[in-house]
C-alpha cells in the first residue's frame, strides 16, 4: 500500500515536469506548426543562466526568474533568426517535409556544444529553495517532500496562467488565430510575425523552468551529457504527443500520464527498463489513439 | 539524367576499387585507418540517403540498426564462431528485421512523430544491452576478425586489411542501394515521398513501400555497424551514442540527402572533421574544453548551414545550376 | 478617398497574372470586377490588401500606397478584405472571429459599438456567438466572413466572391446586404465575382477583366446593356 502511494507521488511529481517541457512544446507547435527537437536544448541552456544567477547572487527565488527570462529571450532570438530563415529557404524541394525537423536538432546540437565549450566540465549544481527530504509518516518517509510539492503547484500555476492568457485575452485570441490561419489573422490587423516570437519567448520560459525543476528534483547536477537531459529531451516530446498536441491541458495530462506509467513501470517491472519505456508508451500511443488523449482526430500530416 | 547500363557501373565500381586497392598500399597508417572509416561512412550513409532522401521517412535511430548489426556480428562470432563473411550476413539480417518492425511501426507516422519515435528508440536502444549477460554490458564484447591471411604478405597490415574489407563491402553495398534507388521500388519511394494520396491513388501500396524502405535501409546500417565494430575492434553501448544519428543525419545532408553519388562528400566531411577541428584549434590556440566540443559545433554548424542554405546537396545544386545555365543559353 | 489603381501588373514566376490594370473608385461607390475563372480577380484583391507582391504599378487608396506595406499595415489604413472561400477561422468561436477582427482597435468601446452593428446586420451571427464556426452553414460562414471584416471600421471594402457555393436565396440577402453596406454606412466597396449579373445588379460601376487585362469598364449599366458583356458573362 505504501510502495503504491510512493510509486503514484513519483510518478505524479516526474510527471509534472515532463507537462512542462510538454507545454513548451505545444506552445510552438500552435503558434509556428513547428516541433522544435532544440526546446530541451534551449532548457538546459536557461538552467545554466539560473546556475549562474545562484552563483553570483545565491538566491533560488532570483535563478528561477533569470532562466525564463533568459530562456525567452533566446527562444526569441532563435525565432527571429533561424526559423524565419529557415521557413523562407526551405518551402520547397526534396528536403521541405524534413527541413524544420533536420534544422532544430541542428540547433540542438548546436547549443549542446556551445554549453559544453562555456561551462563544461565544471561541477555546476542547482539547489532547490526547500528541501528535498521527504515528509515523515511514522516511521516511514514518504516520496514526496516540500520542494515536490513546490514543483506541483509551480506547474499547476503555470498552466492556469497560460490557459487563461491563451482562451480568455487578446493576445491568446491572436496566438491562436496567427497558428491556425496565418493569412485571415493578418487581414485582421494580427501583426503574425510578433506573435510568432511571442509564441517562442512563452515557450522559452516554461521550458526554463522545466529545466530548473528537473535539475533541483534530481541530485543537482546537470551536464549537455547527463541522463536527465536526455530524459528532458523525448519526454517532453512524447508526453505532448500523448496530450494530443493541440492543448496544454492534453501537455500536463500527457505528462502526468507519462510520468505515472513510468513510474510503475520501474517499480512493478523492472528499474533498467527506464530508457526503452518512454519508447513503447509512444509507440502504444501512436498506434491506438494518434490523436491524443485528448485531441480532436484530424489530419495529423505535420 | 546518366544513361549507363548496370553493366557499366559494375565495371566502373571494380575499376574504382581496384584504384582504391592500389592506393592502399601507398599511404601512411593514420590514412588507411582513415580510407577505412570513410568506407564505413559510406554505407551507412548510404541507408539513410535512402530512407530520409528518397521514402521521405526521417529516422534519427539509425545508430541503433547500427547496434543490432553489431551486437549480432560479434555475438555470432564470439558465441557461435562464424567466419567472417557470415558475421556480416547476419548483421544485415538481423538489422533487417528491427528495420521491418520498426517500419511496421512507423508506416502510420509522419514527419516529426516519426523522428521523434526512432529519437526516443536511439535513446532507448543501447542501454537494453546493459539488461543481457551476452552483451558484455558497459563495457561490452570483442569483435575480431582476425589477421589479415598470411597469403597477402609480410607487410599488409591490420589497418590494411580492414581497408581492404570495409572498402569491398562498401562497394558491393554501393552498387545494390543505386540499383534498388534505380528500380521500380525506388520510383515508389519518391512517388510516395512527394505525395501519399497520389502515389496511393496510382496503385501504389505506400505503407509497404515505406516498411520495405526501412527493411532495406537497416539491413545496410547494419553491415555498417559490424564494420563500425570491426575497425574499433569492440561492441559496446558507448560506440552507438545519440551523437552517432546525428553525425549520420548530418552527413546525409550533407551529401544531398537524396543524392546517392554525393555520398562520399558526406562520409569524407565527417571523417575530416574531428581533424581539422584539431587543426583548427591549435592554431588558434583556444581552451582545452572548446576544443572538445568543436568537432560536435562544426558538424551542428554545418547541419544547419547546409539545411538553411543547400537544402537538396551540393551535387543537386550544382546540377540544377548547370540545368538553369543551359535554359538560359537556349533562350 | 479613392481607390486609384495604375498599371498594376502582377506576374507569379514566368506567368503573367495581372498586366497594365488601371481603374479607379470613388468613395460611396461599390465596384464590380467581374471575368472568368483565371482572369485574375482574385490575384488582384490580393495584391490591394498586401498578401501578394506587385511587379510594376501603382495602386493607393487614400494617399497611401498598398503596393509595398504588410497586409496588417494595410488594415489600419482602413482596407478590409474577406479572401475568398468564406474566410474565416473554423476553430475559434463566433464570437472570437468577430473580436478578431477588432483586435488591432484602441478604442475598446467603438468595438464593441462595431460587434452591437455587426450582429444587427446579420441577426443570425447574434443567435450563435458561442458556437465555432466550423457549425455554421455555407451562408452564415460568409456573413461571419464579412462582419469579422466590417470589426476592423474599414472605409473600403475587398470582397472575393461572397456567392460562391452558396444558395440562390442565400445570395440574394448577401448581395442585398453588400448594396445596403455602401449606400447606409457609406462603405467603398469592391466586389469580385464570378456572378456577373447579380454584382453588376449592385453596382454602381464595372470593370470586366480577361486573362489579366481590363477588357471594358464602365458604368454597371452601360456593361450591362453591352452585348459582347451579355454574350461573354451574363449568358444572354
Amino acid at each position: 500500500m505504501f510502495q503504491l502511494i510512493n510509486t503514484l507521488l513519483i510518478g505524479i511529481t516526474a510527471g509534472s515536469i515532463y507537462s512542462l517541457m510538454a507545454i513548451s512544446i505545444v506552445l510552438v507547435w500552435r503558434s509556428t506548426r513547428v516541433i522544435n527537437f532544440a526546446q530541451a536544448g534551449m532548457a538546459l541552456l536557461s538552467t545554466y543562466f539560473g546556475y549562474e544567477a545562484i552563483v553570483h547572487f545565491n538566491s533560488f527565488w532570483i535563478a528561477l526568474p533569470v532562466a525564463m527570462v533568459g530562456g525567452a529571450g533566446v527562444a526569441a532570438l532563435i525565432e527571429l533568426v533561424f526559423m524565419r530563415l529557415l521557413v523562407k529557404r526551405s518551402s520547397t524541394g526534396p528536403i521541405a517535409a524534413v527541413a524544420p525537423i533536420i534544422a532544430t536538432l541542428g540547433l540542438l546540437g548546436l547549443i549542446k556544444g556551445i554549453i559544453s565549450s562555456i561551462w563544461g566540465g565544471a561541477d555546476v549544481r542547482l539547489v532547490g529553495p526547500v528541501t528535498n527530504v521527504g515528509y515523515s509518516i511514522g516511521d516511514k518517509t514518504l516520496a514526496f517532500s516540500p520542494l515536490k510539492l513546490l514543483t506541483l503547484c509551480t506547474v499547476v500555476v503555470l498552466m492556469l496562467l497560460l490557459t487563461l492568457l491563451f482562451q480568455k485575452s487578446n493576445i491568446g485570441l491572436s496566438l491562436r488565430a496567427s497558428a491556425y490561419s496565418p493569412e485571415i489573422a493578418r487581414l485582421s490587423g494580427v501583426k503574425v510575425d510578433f506573435v510568432r516570437t511571442l509564441g517562442w519567448s512563452l515557450a522559452g520560459a516554461a521550458g526554463a523552468v522545466a529545466g530548473i525543476f528537473q535539475t533541483v528534483n534530481g541530485n543537482g547536477a546537470f551536464s549537455p551529457e547527463s541522463i536527465e537531459f536526455a530524459l528532458l529531451l523525448i519526454s517532453g516530446f512524447i508526453a505532448a504527443v500523448i496530450g494530443g498536441l493541440e492543448s496544454l491541458v492534453g501537455a500536463v495530462v500527457g505528462g502526468l500520464v507519462l510520468g505515472l506509467v513510468i513510474s510503475f513501470v520501474l517499480m512493478y517491472i523492472s528499474s533498467s527498463l527506464f530508457f526503452i519505456a518512454p519508447f513503447v508508451i509512444l509507440l502504444i500511443i501512436l498506434f491506438v489513439r494518434p490523436q491524443g488523449i485528448m485531441g480532436v482526430k484530424a489530419a495529423r500530416r505535420a | 539524367m546518366h544513361k549507363f547500363k548496370s553493366s557499366h557501373h559494375l565495371a566502373f565500381f571494380i575499376i574504382f576499387g581496384f584504384i582504391l586497392f592500389l592506393a592502399g598500399n601507398r599511404v601512411d597508417e593514420l590514412r588507411v585507418y582513415q580510407g577505412a572509416s570513410i568506407a564505413v561512412y559510406v554505407v551507412a550513409i548510404s541507408s539513410i540517403i535512402l530512407l530520409t532522401g528518397y521514402s521521405g521517412q526521417v529516422s534519427l535511430g539509425h545508430g541503433a540498426l547500427l547496434a543490432i548489426g553489431a551486437y549480432s556480428a560479434a555475438v555470432a562470432r564470439n558465441n557461435f564462431h562464424a567466419p567472417v563473411v557470415l558475421t556480416f550476413v547476419i548483421a544485415v539480417l538481423a538489422a533487417a528485421l528491427g528495420g521491418a518492425l520498426l517500419g511496421a511501426a512507423a508506416a502510420r507516422l509522419s514527419g516529426p512523430y516519426l523522428a521523434g519515435t526512432t529519437l526516443a528508440l536511439a535513446i532507448g536502444l543501447p542501454s537494453l544491452a546493459n539488461q543481457f549477460p551476452i552483451f558484455g554490458g558497459e563495457q561490452g564484447v570483442f569483435f575480431d576478425v582476425g589477421f589479415p591471411p598470411p597469403s597477402l604478405g609480410e607487410g599488409f597490415t591490420q589497418y590494411k586489411w580492414f581497408f581492404w574489407i570495409a572498402g569491398l563491402a562498401a562497394l558491393i553495398s554501393i552498387w545494390l542501394v543505386a540499383n534498388i534507388l534505380r528500380s521500380r521500388y525506388g520510383r515508389n519511394w519518391r512517388a510516395g515521398r512527394s505525395n501519399e494520396t497520389a502515389a496511393a491513388l496510382a496503385g501504389i501500396s505506400v505503407s509497404r513501400s515505406k516498411i520495405l524502405a526501412f527493411t532495406i535501409s537497416a539491413g545496410v546500417a547494419g553491415l555498417a555497424g559490424a564494420l563500425l565494430s570491426m575497425t574499433i575492434g569492440t561492441v559496446s553501448p558507448s560506440a552507438f551514442p545519440l551523437s552517432l544519428s546525428f553525425s549520420l543525419l548530418t552527413g546525409a545532408v550533407l551529401s544531398g540527402v537524396s543524392t546517392l553519388s554525393g555520398v562520399m562528400i558526406g562520409a569524407v566531411t565527417l571523417v575530416a572533421i574531428p581533424e581539422i577541428a584539431d587543426a583548427v584549434a591549435t592554431r588558434i590556440g583556444v581552451s582545452e574544453r572548446f576544443t572538445t566540443n568543436l568537432p560536435g559545433l562544426m558538424v551542428s554548424t554545418l547541419l544547419i548551414l547546409t539545411v538553411l542554405f543547400v537544402p537538396s546537396g551540393p551535387v543537386e545544386q550544382h546540377r540544377t545550376r548547370q540545368a538553369r545555365k543551359a535554359a538560359k543559353e537556349k533562350n | 478617398m479613392t481607390l486609384t489603381v495604375t498599371e498594376l501588373t502582377i506576374h507569379h514566376g514566368a506567368i503573367c497574372a495581372i498586366s497594365d490594370v488601371s481603374f479607379t473608385v470613388s468613395k460611396g461607390q461599390l465596384t464590380a470586377v467581374i471575368g472568368a475563372n483565371g482572369a485574375g480577380k482574385t490575384t488582384l484583391l490580393r495584391t490591394l490588401s498586401g498578401l501578394n507582391k506587385s511587379t510594376h504599378g501603382q495602386a493607393t487608396w487614400n494617399e497611401h500606397n498598398l503596393l509595398h506595406s504588410k497586409p496588417e499595415t494595410i488594415v489600419r489604413h482602413g482596407v478590409s478584405h474577406v479572401s475568398e472561400g468564406k474566410a474565416v477561422i473554423p476553430e475559434l468561436s463566433v464570437v472570437e472571429n468577430l473580436e478578431l477582427g477588432a483586435i488591432w482597435r484602441k478604442n475598446k468601446k467603438e468595438a464593441t459599438e462595431s460587434k452591437a452593428a455587426v450582429t444587427d446586420i446579420f441577426p443570425r451571427l447574434g443567435e450563435r456567438l458561442n458556437q465555432r464556426a466550423d457549425t455554421l452553414s455555407g451562408g452564415e460562414r460568409q456573413m461571419l466572413a464579412i462582419g469579422r471584416a466590417l470589426m476592423s471600421k474599414p472605409q473600403l471594402l475587398l470582397l472575393d466572391e461572397p456567392s460562391l457555393g452558396l444558395a440562390p436565396l442565400v445570395i440574394e440577402q448577401i448581395f442585398q446586404t453588400i448594396r445596403d453596406l455602401t449606400t447606409s454606412m457609406g462603405l467603398t466597396v469592391v466586389l469580385v465575382e464570378q456572378n456577373a449579373m447579380g454584382a453588376l445588379k449592385i453596382a454602381d460601376q464595372g470593370v470586366v477583366l480577361n486573362l489579366g487585362k481590363v477588357a471594358v469598364a464602365g458604368t454597371a449599366q452601360s456593361l450591362i446593356a453591352d452585348p459582347q458583356v451579355r454574350a461573354a458573362y451574363l449568358g444572354y
